[in-house]
């Protein structure tokens, strides 16, 4: 049996772990205002942009397929 | 206030741009040099962002606060399952896939009404969509011109259906220029990725302006809304709404595929899988940046607005308007076009392909009419079919847009379509992982699914904009409040699209997972289920050609490939595939089923999978190879993988073996060569004897006057030679007897010393005719040794005689020593004779190797008394060596192990 792509295996955890941080009940545990910014507001780009910036570094690996 | 003409102007001009940049892409791709990069690629998605994007997005934001990004978050999600969707790429590659319709009939048996029905689905199901843009654009056109209304205008037409003309013309001058019909638009692909990049621009301007041009940056943004009771409310996450949320973001991680046109670019339009994973993070990204702005946009325009009656769907445009920044809006106005374009052009394009290949196609196939025109060139006529198809789909767009279009915003329209293309999942999904999945089941989960979309979405959207009657929505069908549309069975609490999307995906999967278990898939249909499923491990070709059977002619095929692609090209598709097995020129390719699988998988890239299958069926006559023979073939393919591997290590096993053999096979001859030169040798030591016992008695014989005492030596010789010659055969049987194992042996217990000295007594003669000194050093009593005693008493002889022959007379001095040690009992018999030098050490012990110089010196032995001994002491467990040095004499020594004491 061939090993499955470990690249593909790492995106597919990376969205197996946004699915919980981009839905209730965590997203309604950031609170308050940072700067006047509502946090749920920055709490969702920044767990957005996290998840790009990993999945970047995953998929652009030197050597990956 | 900006001329109407201006803008007409620049929405030509940039039309136009876009034009050359697909002319050069397409130009491009005829000349084999794709502009097709992955960032292309990346940017060619963005099309997902829709006037829905651009403009919707901040109208839903003013109601829904963040919920308008459940949108952009599923299809980040979605596409990090990158597993699945190459997998979807690798599949249509593999099967020349044309669209979403193609994917999921050409997976359950090729079938025409399954592609038939997710074509009418999706023509259904998208036409709010088109709708959507349609309305954008006019409601943008109203903006800029400020509100003249978008009825008359331009010479008295509807400015909407102006549009839809506009668009009509260039979708079909764009989309459909090509006459060879292939399933690829590379300069589609590039023009969309233009557009992506207008539109982001566009966007990211207008957010920048209003958000720090007019307002002081985020901070002071939100700290004015947090001001405000209403906004506050809006910008907080109300846990109450988490269904509807997770609802969304499944909704839209499912459009993200199963919208055609996002099929269309995502799958079909690939060009090389590795660009995926440029596209997995980068247009994520491109969401992230063009959503940054989208609330900052909102509350900017509630704030500003405040109180006036300003559609929030236009903020966009407005507020950089309501504050004289007319060269922004006029850009935000070509943002909203791009964005608006963009959608239009993929999505008729792909609904265009499959209302060609999947309804219009199969219809033509039964037709008398094309049976008449069976030999002209229908590519034209593809052509042809597709761009009615996209005339017809904008008209349909501009029919639901004037239908129901004015009662929702931009987002709610756009959300119809999503929840459609959503009953797509199952079958699809289900397709790629689950090989049970039937034809029946497929077509029952779709219309299940389609059936309770148009009950509880579609239908009530008529209903809200007034164009069929309230009342079935408000009580129920027949008045049965169970029924109704929008609470059915009385679940109630969700939003339209949530309570939609649950009730007919659970329909949906439920009919079709039912459905599925209860039937059997025909030949054809488990054959696709198995290539589909295990694309991955049948990417190759074998088993396709193996699992067709049948008699076809090549002219037959040749003149279909001319009819539906066209005569040049398809004489350059052929040629590439004679080139590719190996021919000069196709005519003389095989009408075999490598040529049958090439020609249905040109057909199923021009006319769909389903109607291939047809066209190919109707010139071969093909044998219905049965459902059993199918699987055992696919089951054999997937076996050969195995069993090559098994192969392969037999053959490793094979060559180590004929290794071995080989070994053994050098061995053996040499020791054949051995025999020879033994034989030999023998018959060489034989004759030498006999030659001179021969002439001394023929010299007697002749000469009867010979001298008396001639005559008494010569006989002496003659005797001796005689004797010589019987020791020798005796010590060559003896040999035979020992190297054979038919030697008998007489094993007894015995005093190893007491043998020596009797040996040492036996020659006691020998040695004082040469007058040579024996001194020895044996034990009193023992070793004791179990062994045979005649045969040990050979060899001690042997040893003596040799040691005796060898030292010079007078001064030749032999010792004798025996001894015990290690289990073992040892004698060594040491001369002072000449020695021997390295090399005679080692082959001394070898046959008819004769002591001293045999070219200059008598032989003074038989050259066998060592071997033999040697022979004899190793059958007892022994040894038998010499040490010597040239000069130095030499010892020879043997052991054989001690009687074991008794327990």
């Amino acid at each position: 049996m061939r090993r499955a792509n470990p690249v593909r295996q790492k995106l597919t955890a990376l969205g197996l772990l946004g699915m919980p941080l981009l839905t209730y009940p965590l997203l309604a545990l950031p609170e308050g205002h940072l700067a006047d910014i509502p946090a749920s507001y920055l709490y969702l780009f920044a767990v957005w942009a996290g998840l790009i910036a990993l999945a970047a570094l995953v998929a652009e690996q030197r050597g990956a397929k | 206030m900006l001329s109407s003409w201006f803008v007409a102007l620049l929405s030509a001009a940039y039309f136009a741009l876009l034009f050359a940049v697909a002319r050069f892409g397409d130009a491009r791709a005829d000349s084999g040099r794709s502009i097709i990069s992955a960032n292309v690629y990346a940017l060619s998605l963005a099309v997902y962002c829709t006037s829905w994007t651009f403009f919707g997005s901040v109208g839903r934001a003013t109601t829904g606060g963040l919920s308008f990004l459940t949108t952009y978050l599923g299809p980040t999600l979605m596409l990090l399952a990158a597993g699945v969707i190459i997998k979807m790429i690798r599949i249509s590659k593999t099967y020349r896939i044309t669209s979403i319709a193609d994917f999921i009939a050409s997976r359950y048996g090729k079938s025409q009404s399954l592609a038939g029905l997710v074509t009418v689905i999706a023509v259904v199901g998208v036409v709010p969509y088109i709708a959507l843009q349609l309305k954008a654009i006019a409601a943008s056109l109203d903006v800029l011109f400020a509100g003249s209304g978008h009825a008359e205008f331009f010479w008295g037409l509807d400015s909407a259906f102006l549009i839809v003309i506009v668009l009509a013309l260039f979708t079909i001058l764009f989309g459909t220029r090509h006459l060879d019909a292939t399933e690829r638009h590379e300069g589609m692909v590039a023009a969309i990725a233009v557009e992506s990049v207008v539109k982001l621009v566009a966007f990211v301007a207008v957010g920048l302006f209003v958000t720090y041009g007019i307002f002081g940056g985020f901070s002071d943004l939100f700290a004015k809304a947090a001001a405000s009771p209403e906004l506050a409310q809006l910008l907080r996450p109300d846990p109450a709404r988490a269904g509807n949320w997770t609802a969304l973001l499944l909704l839209s991680a499912l459009a993200i595929i199963l919208l055609p046109r996002q099929f269309q670019i995502i799958v079909v339009e690939n060009v090389d899988e590795s660009h995926y994973r440029r596209a997995v993070w980068l247009f994520p990204l491109y969401l992230l940046l063009i959503n940054l702005f989208v609330l900052p946009l909102a509350i900017g325009g509630l704030l500003d607005f405040n109180g006036q009656n300003v559609n929030p769907d236009t903020f966009v445009l407005t507020l950089p308007l309501a504050h004289g920044a007319n060269a922004l809006a006029l850009l935000a106005f070509m943002g909203g076009l791009s964005a608006a374009t963009g959608m239009i052009i993929v999505e008729t394009i792909a609904l265009s392909t499959m209302v060609c290949n999947d309804l219009a196609m199969p219809w033509l196939l039964r037709s008398r009419w094309l049976r008449t025109v069976r030999r002209q060139d229908l590519s034209g006529l593809l052509i042809g079919i597709r761009r009615a198809a996209i005339a017809l789909i904008l008209v349909l767009g501009y029919i639901y847009f004037r239908a129901a279009g004015e009662a929702y915003a931009l987002v709610s329209i756009g959300l119809i379509s999503q929840a459609a293309v959503a009953q797509f999942a199952p079958a699809l999904f289900g397709g790629m992982y689950w090989k049970q999945g039937t034809q029946a089941g497929a077509v029952a989960g779709l219309s299940a699914g389609f059936a309770v979309w148009l009950y509880t979405l579609l239908l009530p959207s008529f209903a809200k904009s007034g164009w069929i009657g309230q009342e079935f929505v408000e009580r129920g069908l027949f008045g049965w409040s169970w029924l109704q549309p929008q609470a059915l069975f009385g679940l109630s609490g969700l939003d339209e699209i949530t309570h939609c999307l649950w009730w007919s995906l659970l329909a949906n999967i439920a009919a079709y997972l039912v459905v599925s278990l209860l039937t059997r898939p025909d030949a054809v249909a488990a054959s696709q289920a198995e290539r589909f499923v295990d694309i991955f491990r049948h990417s190759r070709v074998d088993a396709d050609t193996r699992l067709w059977r049948g008699k076809t002619s090549s002219a037959a095929l040749v003149g279909l490939l001319e009819r539906f692609l066209g005569a040049a090209r398809a004489n350059q598709q052929l040629a590439a595939h004679a080139q590719a097995r190996g021919l000069a020129d196709w005519r003389e390719l095989p009408a075999d089923a490598a040529f049958v699988h090439f020609a249905e998988a040109e057909l199923a890239g021009a006319i769909g999978s389903a109607s291939a299958r047809v066209m190919v069926a109707s010139v071969a006559q093909e044998d219905d190879l049965g459902l059993e023979e199918v699987l055992d073939i696919l089951d054999e393919a997937t076996q050969v993988r195995a069993y090559s591997r098994e192969l392969e290590m037999k053959q490793q096993a094979l060559e180590a073996a004929t290794a071995e053999l080989r070994s053994a096979n050098d061995r053996l001859r040499e020791l054949d060569k051995m025999k020879d030169d033994f034989i030999s040798t023998v018959t060489h030591e034989l004759r030498t004897p006999l030659t001179s016992i021969r002439a001394l008695s023929e010299m007697l014989h002749e000469d009867p006057e010979i001298e008396a005492a001639d005559r008494t030596r010569f006989l002496s010789i003659i005797v001796n030679e005689a004797e010589r010659l019987t020791r020798l055969i005796n010590q060559i049987l003896d040999m035979a007897k020992l190297e054979s194992g038919r030697a008998e042996w007489a094993t007894s217990e015995f005093d190893f010393g007491q043998l020596a000295r009797e040996a040492m007594d036996s020659l006691y003669q020998l040695f004082r005719e040469k007058n040579v000194a024996l001194d020895y050093d044996v034990p009193e009593h023992g070793p004791l040794v179990l062994a045979d005693r005649d045969r040990l008493m050979q060899v001690m002889i042997n040893l003596l005689s040799n040691a005796v022959k060898f030292v010079a007379g007078d001064d030749g001095r032999v010792v004798v020593k025996v001894s015990a040690a290690d289990g073992l009992a040892r004698m060594a018999v040491t001369d002072n004779g000449p020695g021997l030098t390295a090399e005679e050490c080692s082959v001394v012990f070898e046959k008819f190797r004769q002591g001293g110089n045999t070219m200059t010196d008598k032989p003074q032995g038989t050259g066998l008394g060592l071997p033999i001994s040697r022979q004899i002491v190793e059958y007892f467990g022994g040894n038998l060596g010499v040490e010597s040095q040239p000069g130095q004499g030499a010892s020879f020594f043997f052991t054989v192990p001690l009687l074991a004491p008794e327990q």
